[in-house]
């Protein structure tokens, strides 16, 4: 997993590289907390363009994140998911907490 | 004549194998000409099914063995993945839809949900000496088998 980051005025986005599982989890979470760190954000884009990789281990990942920045007021969008990647988030419902966008 | 085919890997319960298994099996399948969505749908469900074993079969510091079996069959793909640790003590709970029995962690629960929505079918054996995990999927795109 290599993760991006580039803050775009009030907003920060990350691009996910690699694959997202038990293995790759950990480090995830920790760089995603650390970016996801910047002040005065206002909004948070997640990248999927470049995720070759996920299971359910990665939604726990997501939602872990989102609880984080439910604290804080900053929404997370999803772009560029796979298809494959999209049949997980519309069986867990992840789209309700993180809408898509293009 | 039915075609058939099996292999057979062991390795430790290391989160580092997950890959390793994934891209085994999908290599595997391969001679059955599945589609990409099919291959996906197969290398999900085993990354869930061996992420169990990893997180909660062997407890303690010491990761004991996984063992990973795929059958072909002409057109049906049996996998399973069983393991020596401590079993599920609650298979109906442990197969329901955002249940976790590690909710601290992060665990999203949905791993037995995403085999079942994967796979045509998924059966769960269990008792304290280990689990199995058996799914089976049959390869819709699957037009010929190589033979010999």
């Amino acid at each position: 997993m290599q993760i991006k980051s580039r803050v775009a005025g009030d907003a920060l986005y990350v691009l996910l590289c690699g694959e997202l599982d038990e293995h790759s989890a950990a480090y995830t979470r920790i760089t995603l907390d650390e970016v996801f760190s910047t002040p005065s954000l206002k909004k948070i884009i997640i990248d999927l363009s470049e995720l070759s990789f996920m299971d359910s281990t990665g939604i726990g990942v997501l939602i872990g994140r989102y609880k984080r920045m439910k604290d804080r007021d900053i929404p997370i969008y999803i772009t560029n998911p796979s298809p494959h990647a999209e049949k997980i988030f519309k069986m867990t419902g992840l789209y309700d907490i993180m809408p898509k966008i293009v | 004549m039915k075609y058939s085919n099996f292999m057979e890997v062991t390795f430790k319960a290391l989160s580092v194998n997950e890959g390793f298994a994934r891209v085994c099996v999908a290599s595997f399948c391969v001679q059955l000409n599945p589609s990409v969505d099919e291959i996906t749908d197969i290398k999900t469900a085993v990354s869930e099914a061996v992420t169990n074993c990893v997180v909660h079969a062997y407890p303690t510091a010491v990761k004991g063995d996984v063992i990973l079996r795929c059958e072909l069959e002409d057109d049906l793909v049996t996998i399973s993945v069983t393991d020596k640790g401590v079993g599920i003590k609650d298979i109906e709970k442990a197969r329901e839809p955002f249940y976790t029995s590690k909710p601290s962690a992060e665990r999203s629960g949905m791993g037995f949900t995403v085999m079942e929505s994967f796979m045509d079918d998924v059966q769960v054996a269990s008792n304290s000496f280990g689990t199995c995990v058996k799914m089976t999927k049959r390869i819709r795109a699957c037009e010929s088998v190589k033979v010999g």
